[in-house]
């Protein structure tokens, strides 16, 4: 077979010039997406793991963990279509809301879930004396937690979180189902409209890989940017897609 | 908003869902056993030392595994020819296209987590098994079969049931080619009775339904085998 890459100098005949820079735009959303998804997950996957920590408060715990067993348990393709079909009927002010938050939404909840697992790992990972070692000193729970262990805990947890960021950027792709036009929905309309599959999904699989690595490359340099000198954090395993 | 379930009767799951159902159920068990099988192939190949073996296996795992699942699922819809399709009887290959092609595509692609898994189940094993196997005068391909993988598949279990709860979640992607899975099952079940958002929700309930009891049976798996040990 021969290439055909002037195909993406075409005009697609919609609002984008040519077909390179509607994939451009596509990657923007992509890493909009992403990104934003990223900051709920990191934000809310925080706050719940550091509930399913706290001493002395069962029904926070149990709060933390239901929340982490229901957001890992449903398929993201499944959320997207609850978010998008199912919480608009129960919730009629969520009909305005387009699809591009509601994907931000469901992949930052879906996300969340996985980090808040992490973050007790890491959390529960430290020895009890520091702890201890906190509260000794007359720390609050909101002190020591400040001041001591989380310090310590995000360190430990630099490396799932980093493939955790990766797969935000290759679950985003999910969202082509509710027709964010991301890169992988830009894929499928524009191998629809030309015909030339092969061009199109490799420089589509091409910018995903490149997301992934960036995303890769700036968490390495914020682990070594935060390295205690001295203190070998072990790193733990990452998973799923 | 009124929700209305009664429109689901024994025979509407029977003929939309129950069918879905099945090729979730077959897909997740099919990409399970050749994954698994792929993985410790390209496993063995990144251990063995040999840079001709090591390389293209570590450039295959990589690879997939920094591109998005619906992407490969997209590629070998497109890839795979209409010549291959015609090697199934009874025209299934015709009839059956997305689905078939969803089956390679998860073999090939879960291999690559898998080997991740019986790579470090393999490295978990302590030099002094592989010396053992050795003194016994076993082949390397003994040592591996009687001694190393055993200990490793057993070691792992844990994690390759929770990749294989992963997997099955990610079974509800082969929705980018239109193969009829579960999802599709509710989906086309409500929009033929004018329901959707109840065919949704239920749909949930059942991937959480079965997705926890997996996972709780996983957890339980991993307490008894951290006794014996």
């Amino acid at each position: 077979m021969s290439w055909q890459w002037e195909i993406f100098l075409q005009d697609p005949g919609g609002k984008h010039p040519t077909y390179w820079q509607w994939m451009l735009s596509a990657w923007g959303w992509t890493v909009s997406v992403s990104l934003l998804a990223l900051i709920i997950a990191l934000s809310i996957g925080s706050l719940i793991g550091i509930l399913r920590t706290l001493p002395d408060s069962p029904w926070l715990v149990r709060l933390g963990n239901a929340w982490v067993e229901l957001f890992r348990n449903i398929p993201l393709l499944v959320q997207i279509f609850l978010w998008y079909h199912v919480i608009p009927a129960l919730i009629p002010p969520m009909k305005e809301v387009n699809s591009f938050i509601l994907v931000v939404l469901a992949l930052g909840f879906f996300t969340s879930a996985r980090i808040a697992e992490q973050v007790r790992a890491g959390i529960q990972a430290l020895p009890k004396g520091q702890r201890y070692a906190g509260m000794a000193l007359g720390f609050t729970t909101a002190q020591y937690y400040r001041y001591v262990i989380l310090p310590m805990a995000y360190r430990i947890i630099i490396p799932p979180l980093t493939s955790e960021s990766m797969n935000i950027f290759k679950n985003s792709s999910v969202a082509f189902a509710v027709s964010v036009s991301e890169l992988t929905m830009f894929a499928m309309q524009a191998q629809e409209e030309t015909s030339r599959g092969v061009e199109i999904y490799l420089a589509v699989t091409a910018l995903y890989a490149i997301s992934a690595f960036v995303i890769n490359r700036i968490m390495a340099y914020i682990e070594k940017k935060s390295q205690v000198p001295g203190f070998i954090v072990a790193g733990g395993a990452g998973g799923g897609h | 908003m009124n929700l209305d379930l009664s429109f689901y009767s024994w025979d509407l799951i029977r003929t939309f869902i129950l069918k879905g159902f099945y090729f979730s159920i077959m897909l997740m068990a099919v990409s399970t056993v050749g994954g698994v099988i792929f993985g410790t192939v390209l496993a063995l190949m990144r251990l063995s030392g040999k840079k001709f073996l090591d390389l293209p296996a570590t450039l295959y795992v990589n690879g997939m595994r920094s591109v998005p699942l619906v992407m490969v699922i997209l590629w070998f819809f497109l890839l795979v020819p209409a010549s291959f399709y015609a090697l199934f009887p009874w025209r299934l290959g015709e009839n059956y296209r997305s689905e078939i092609s969803a089956v390679i595509t998860f073999v090939t692609f879960e291999a690559a987590y898998f080997s991740e898994i019986m790579r470090a189940g393999i490295q978990s094993i302590s030099r002094g098994q592989v010396f053992a196997g050795q003194a016994m005068g076993m082949t390397y391909g003994q040592n591996m079969k009687l001694v190393i993988l055993p200990q490793a598949f057993r070691n792992m279990l844990p994690v390759l049931l929770t990749q294989t709860i992963i997997l099955f979640q990610d079974t509800s992607l082969v929705y980018a080619i239109g193969a009829y899975d579960m999802l599709k099952g509710f989906e086309i079940a409500g929009k033929n009775f004018g329901r959707p958002i109840e065919s949704y929700l239920l749909a949930a309930v059942v991937y959480f339904g079965i997705c926890f009891a997996l996972s709780s049976a996983v957890k339980q798996l991993h307490k008894k085998i951290a006794i014996i040990r």
